[in-house]
């Protein structure tokens, strides 16, 4: 006895009348339990009713799987009202994943052999919906056999269902393919859209399935040729173009086939041609029509004659007041910048145009494109349109921009102050969302541009008076200050006004920064590294800065106070020190992608891989005295190159030059010291890839009868050479020729001037600690020529 | 191929879901929430096509709708399909449900949804386009139509048959109707009367 449940109009209107979700849940949840007991009772009659008022609560979202078993039932039914419900239930409820769609063949198979048209229509249907490879598999040759019938109804369904067991089992391909050029002579609009997209799928499948087509094409181009010459059509019409549907199928098959096949194209030319003259372009079919057209052309081997129309016709859409033609045509020069780049940029002040829509898709679209038509003569237009862009952009897309606008400058920057003054400005409007990496590369731009000291940092300082909120910017603003305050507070900048900047008021700017809530840590630690800085670089006191310092010996962030621990110590101890390490940093050479330090630590990657021996602070300062004999033997009072700017840290601060192979003529070697035994050679290679680099490799090897332990080797060269002396092989040499110890120092060299070299060793020998110190000046020229 | 068919009103609530590729059911109807609320964010005047939300399946496929008073159609469809072709299709599908529906609204979509199934049936097969011919396809519709009614199975749309039998001058039918060999027995209508 089945229980009085709601018609489904009926369910409708209860569910619509629902006020609120709770209402909405409870009557469904009531009516669901009613099917299931009316699915219990199993009443024949009412089955589809029942499952129609499923259908709809699972559209609506509730679960409705407990209706699977229902639907075979209807679909095993003789009636079509039955099986329409039933076969729908099954697309909607059932997939490959639950086992009962399997029990669903047997139904399909016995349909499609005997059922009627509309019976078969809907089990043609369903098997390309949900068909799964074992069903394709099964179902197969009773859809190849539905391909010949006389009705045209099931032709075409039957075709698109093979479209689907050609996806699900590749292996189909084969029945399927001969059919096809039969079903091409069909007059049937259908069967034709079908049989080409069966066609289409056969060929992205398998590359051999194309010489076999291509012998289709003159047919293919016969179809599109009455297609467009026929006039209005009632039947297939669509806005005054007869069926666009299939003239856009059959020219992106043309396409697939005339890749790269000189002969397929040369057939399709002529009607390429006649399509993109002939379309009537008011509406949106015709556009539709003509874009495949113009893909298609841009594709094939066409006649340049051809390809530059195509061009032009992408750049009339983008003239088109529909948005969407526009679109498509931004997609499509996108794809397009690549192959013709300059027919492309005819049309840049277009795209650049687009930028402003307020349609957000369309502006992305056209950032793309211009991004990728900046190239050097219009870079300067360009990028002030690209940073117009920037300021008033969606969120989204600043990221994108802003980076895009620093990689065309680093590309293309026809000056570095334009480079500096453009990284500049995206910092200021974008400086949240570029790449971490924009900072280094700033820094290291600026330091390498000498002549731009002064403009830059007198630029940096007003931008940084004007906002610090910007990271970024801040924290290059910090860098330079540090770096250049002297220039700053000299105010000796000609490029720009003359800036009085007064040595209080720089003080105040980078406390302000080190004490904003809006400051990361990282920019805190620049602001302070660049405070310690400027206590060399002022005139005034350092009392102020001293203050500060020792402040932040107690702050909570640990980076930050060990850096003011440190430089409190440089205040209190080493006083003497200060001006040296503070001294002005030398240029970096670029890593390129491969430093991956940035941002955080930014002393640490300015130094090159800790190759460089590190011995504790006596050696250093002992080294210093080593550099000031040999200074004050060629009777130069300056200090040294700069040192690492973390005291207790590592030697002499140097290039970092890559270690290349010694392909050279050999140079004469040289022997220094000879002395019981110990002797050190030295050995030359200059790589010619760095004309002024020179590796020596010292040897020290022991003939006597003794051991020499504890040995160390230290180095000076005169202030215009830069030395790095790489770590030894050991500190031991046996004794009667054991191993020797080799050590590689590199010089660099680049006023080739005569090298001179002051050597210090300490050693233990025989028992006894022994400490040389010994000049080389006789270098073989090709060391230094 | 098209990935999906959606259509919601104004308010986010579906009216037809239908899906060619098969996700679970959750995640068929966050994927209809997520559309829905790409698709409101849109001003009348911009382009119709958007690209896809993430749960539909990555950078290759696009929404393209349309919006027609208080539905939005909604299809999702990967590189293969042109999308301008896909604006006609979504025209034809709309000029199809109102020659089907005589002068379709939203409510015809609501109470007839398994008709409206039916027609989308006839215009897209298995994610991929069947046919486009208007007439072809109602012509089909009318068919099958005719032949579930001559199985006395009411389907939902009680209210226009009960109009359409009122119309009737129902003393004159017989209840026997012979054609050849066709014997179709005349159900007893006078209950609708």
């Amino acid at each position: 006895m089945v229980l009085p449940s709601l018609k489904l109009p009926e369910l409708i209107q209860e569910i619509r009348g629902a006020k609120t979700q709770a209402q909405e849940r409870e009557v469904i949840q009531k009516e669901c339990a009613h099917i299931r007991a009316a699915f219990r009772e199993g009443d024949a009659p009412q089955r589809h009713r029942q499952l129609a008022k499923l259908l709809y609560v699972h559209m609506l979202g509730y679960p409705a799987h407990f209706g699977q078993m229902e639907c075979l039932k209807l679909i095993a039914s003789p009636r079509f009202t039955d099986k329409r419900v039933g076969y729908l239930g099954a697309m909607l409820l059932l997939d490959e994943r639950q086992d009962a769609h399997l029990l669903i063949t047997n139904s399909i198979k016995n349909d499609l052999s005997q059922g009627t048209q509309p019976v078969q229509g809907l089990a043609l249907c369903t098997l390309s919906t949900m068909g799964s490879a074992e069903m394709c598999r099964d179902l197969a040759n009773e859809v190849e056999r539905l391909l010949l019938r006389p009705s045209p109804y099931i032709r075409k369904k039957a075709v698109l269902a093979a479209v689907h067991m050609i996806r699900k089992v590749p292996e189909l391909s084969d029945i399927f393919l001969p059919p096809c050029t039969q079903l091409l002579r069909e007059r049937h609009h259908g069967i034709l859209i079908g049989t080409i997209t069966l066609i289409t799928e056969l060929c992205e499948r398998s590359p051999a399935a194309l010489p076999h087509f291509r012998q289709v094409v003159p047919q293919l181009v016969q179809i599109l040729r009455i297609l467009v010459m026929s006039g209005y059509s009632a039947e297939h019409s669509v806005a005054g173009i007869s069926d666009p549907f299939l003239q856009v199928k059959i020219l992106r098959l043309l396409r697939i086939l005339g890749r790269n096949h000189e002969e397929s194209s040369e057939a399709m030319n002529d009607m390429l041609a006649q399509v993109a003259t002939n379309t009537d372009t008011s509406r949106n079919a015709g556009n539709a029509v003509l874009y495949e057209t113009v893909l298609t052309i841009v594709d094939i081997p066409s006649a340049s004659g051809l390809r530059v129309l195509a061009v032009n016709i992408l750049g009339r859409f983008l003239l088109n007041s529909d948005k969407n033609i526009r679109y498509v045509a931004l997609t499509s020069l996108l794809q397009l910048v690549q192959s013709d780049h300059s027919a492309v940029q005819r049309h840049r002040p277009t795209v650049v145009e687009c930028l402003k829509d307020p349609d957000a898709s369309l502006s992305r679209r056209a950032l793309e494109l211009s991004l990728a038509l900046v190239n050097s003569s219009n870079i300067r237009s360009m990028t002030q349109e690209l940073q117009g862009f920037l300021e008033s952009c969606p969120a989204d897309l600043r990221a994108d921009c802003a980076s895009g606008i620093l990689l065309a400058a680093e590309r293309f920057a026809p000056t570095k102050r334009w480079h500096i003054d453009t990284i500049m400005q995206v910092l200021t409007t974008a400086g949240a969302h570029v790449r971490d990496d924009a900072v280094a590369n700033l820094t290291q731009l600026i330091g390498g541009a000498e002549e731009l000291h002064a403009y830059s940092v007198c630029q940096l300082y007003n931008a940084l008076a004007a906002d610090i909120s910007q990271q970024p910017l801040v924290q290059v603003a910090a860098w330079c200050i540090g770096e250049y305050g002297d220039l700053l507070l000299s105010g000796s900048c000609e490029e720009a006004e003359p800036l009085q900047v007064q040595e209080e008021e720089v003080l105040t700017l980078l406390e302000k920064v080190l004490q904003s809530h809006l400051s990361l840590p990282a920019t805190r630690g620049y602001a302070l590294t660049a405070l310690m800085k400027l206590s060399t670089r002022i005139q005034g006191d350092n009392n102020r800065i001293r203050q500060i310092v020792s402040i932040y010996g107690s702050c909570l962030d640990i980076e930050l106070q060990q850096r003011a621990v440190e430089y409190n110590a440089l205040f209190r101890k080493y006083d003497h020190m200060r001006p040296a390490i503070l001294e002005k940093m030398p240029l970096v050479e670029h890593g390129g992608p491969q430093d991956d330090e940035a941002g955080e630590g930014k002393e640490e990657p300015w130094n090159p891989n800790r190759e460089s021996q590190s011995p504790t602070k006596t050696p250093t300062a002992n080294l210093l005295d080593l550099l000031d004999l040999l200074n004050g033997a060629s009777g130069d009072a300056q200090p040294p190159p700069a040192l690492d700017l973390t005291p207790g840290g590592s030697l002499l601060h140097l290039l970092d030059l890559p270690s290349t192979t010694p392909s050279l003529a050999p140079i004469p070697g040289l022997k220094v010291f000879d002395r019981e035994g110990l002797q050190i050679n030295l050995s030359f290679v200059r790589p010619p890839e760095i004309p002024a680099l020179l590796l020596i490799t010292a040897t020290a090897s022991n003939t006597s009868k003794s051991d020499v332990t504890h040995f160390v080797c230290q180095a000076a060269v005169p202030k215009s050479f830069q030395l790095q002396l790489q770590i030894p092989s050991g500190d031991t040499v046996p004794a009667q020729g054991g191993p020797p110890i080799t050590q590689v120092l590199r010089v660099l060299n680049p006023n080739k001037a005569p090298l001179r070299m002051r050597l210090k060793l300490t050693y233990n020998h025989f028992g006894q600690s022994v400490q040389e110190i010994f000049e080389v000046k006789d270098f073989p020229p090709d060391t230094w020529q | 191929m098209i990935q999906a068919i959606l259509v919601f009103n104004n308010h986010g609530k579906p009216r037809l879901v239908r899906f060619y590729q098969r996700f679970p059911e959750e995640i068929q109807q966050q994927i209809v929430r997520e559309t829905f609320h790409l698709v409101l964010k849109r001003d009348d005047n911009i382009c119709n096509f958007l690209e896809g939300g993430s749960l539909i399946g990555g950078s290759d496929y696009k929404l393209i709708y349309r919006h027609y008073a208080t539905l939005y159609f909604v299809f999702c469809v990967d590189s293969s399909e042109s999308e301008l072709g896909i604006l006609d299709l979504i025209q034809v599908f709309v000029e199809t449900l109102d020659k089907c529906f005589e002068n379709v609204c939203e409510l015809d979509l609501i109470f007839h949804m398994d008709k409206v199934h039916y027609i989308l049936q006839e215009v897209v097969m298995g994610g991929m386009v069947l046919e486009t011919n208007m007439n072809e396809i109602v012509a089909q519709i009318e068919a099958q139509n005719k032949l579930e009614k001559s199985e006395g199975g009411l389907s939902a749309a009680p209210a226009r048959a009960v109009s359409a039998v009122k119309n009737i001058n129902l003393p004159e039918i017989p209840r026997n109707i012979n054609i050849g060999d066709i014997n179709i027995k005349v159900p007893n209508l006078s209950q609708f009367v």
